[in-house]
């Protein structure tokens, strides 16, 4: 379990953070790569990436004067994990309640 | 149907679903034992025993493949049939509590349920992580793509 978890669900909550994750998904960027893809200021994307960094989602590195970002596919993991376990028990229990549902329906009618 | 989920905040997580039947019914479902005990369980035969007035406190045991999966908690807001809190506790990993507000809405005679889950803090939410819920399969970028789709 990563232990930098606070404020990920913040960072991730921005719509240009998640398309700047989604980006690095692909592959590592440099900042001005990022900031050439987005249409906002560079010192916009470099705030993104500050919260990306704090919150764990992305981690930057120096190499030959350019900054590189990369995805921390632990981090997200551990975030989508927790959405998905508790979007499926209740995908499962709600699922169960439509049926229910249907049978209360059907047993008015006769 | 799906179930759309958000996360509005760093403590939250918002679901919702809609289903096709009046207000009052969906609402009976949420909160009367013998409608919740056909499908809270999903399908797992389930123990149920609420007291819904506020004050009031819950209990239901899970039944599933041999094990038991007891879940608590306390009625803690009730405006019928519009909508209802409650605190929610998995018993093996009591005292991490969380506070789940139900809100029911009707239009043209679908429901739409909308369940806020609210985390006291990290150390809860990491609790719920870890608390017996089946742990994903390997996950890879695909499942981000499709959790970023999921909250966008």
């Amino acid at each position: 379990m990563p232990d930098q978890i606070d404020g990920v669900f913040s960072a991730l909550a921005d719509p240009t953070r998640r398309a700047i994750l989604a980006r690095l998904a692909t592959g590592d960027a440099t900042s001005g790569e990022l900031a050439g893809a987005f249409p906002i200021s560079a010192q916009a994307v470099s705030k993104h990436l500050n919260v990306l960094e704090a919150a764990g989602l992305i981690v930057r590195t120096r190499e030959a004067q350019r900054r590189w970002c990369r995805i921390v596919p632990a981090q997200v993991r551990t975030v989508a994990d927790w959405a998905s376990q508790y979007e499926r028990l209740w995908t499962e229990r709600y699922d169960a309640l439509d049926t229910y549902l249907g049978q209360l329906a059907s047993e008015e009618e006769s | 149907m799906s179930i759309a989920v958000e996360t509005p905040t760093d403590k939250t997580l918002v679901m919702s679903r809609s289903f096709a039947a009046p207000r009052d019914v969906v609402f009976a479902c949420h909160t009367q034992p013998e409608h919740i005990r056909h499908w809270w369980g999903r399908g797992n035969p389930l123990d149920v025993e609420i007291d819904f007035r506020v004050g009031g406190k819950w209990r239901f045991v899970e039944h599933a493949d041999g094990n038991e999966h007891a879940f608590r908690g306390e009625i803690k807001a009730i405006d019928a049939p519009n909508s209802f809190t409650w605190t929610f506790e998995y018993e093996p990993m009591a005292g991490h509590i969380l506070t789940e507000q139900y809100v029911f809405t009707e239009e043209n005679g679908r429901t739409t349920v909308t369940a806020s889950a609210t985390f006291d803090s990290q150390a809860d939410r990491d609790g719920m992580l870890e608390s017996g819920m089946e742990a994903g399969a390997e996950q890879s970028y695909a499942a981000l793509d499709a959790y970023l789709l999921k909250i966008s």
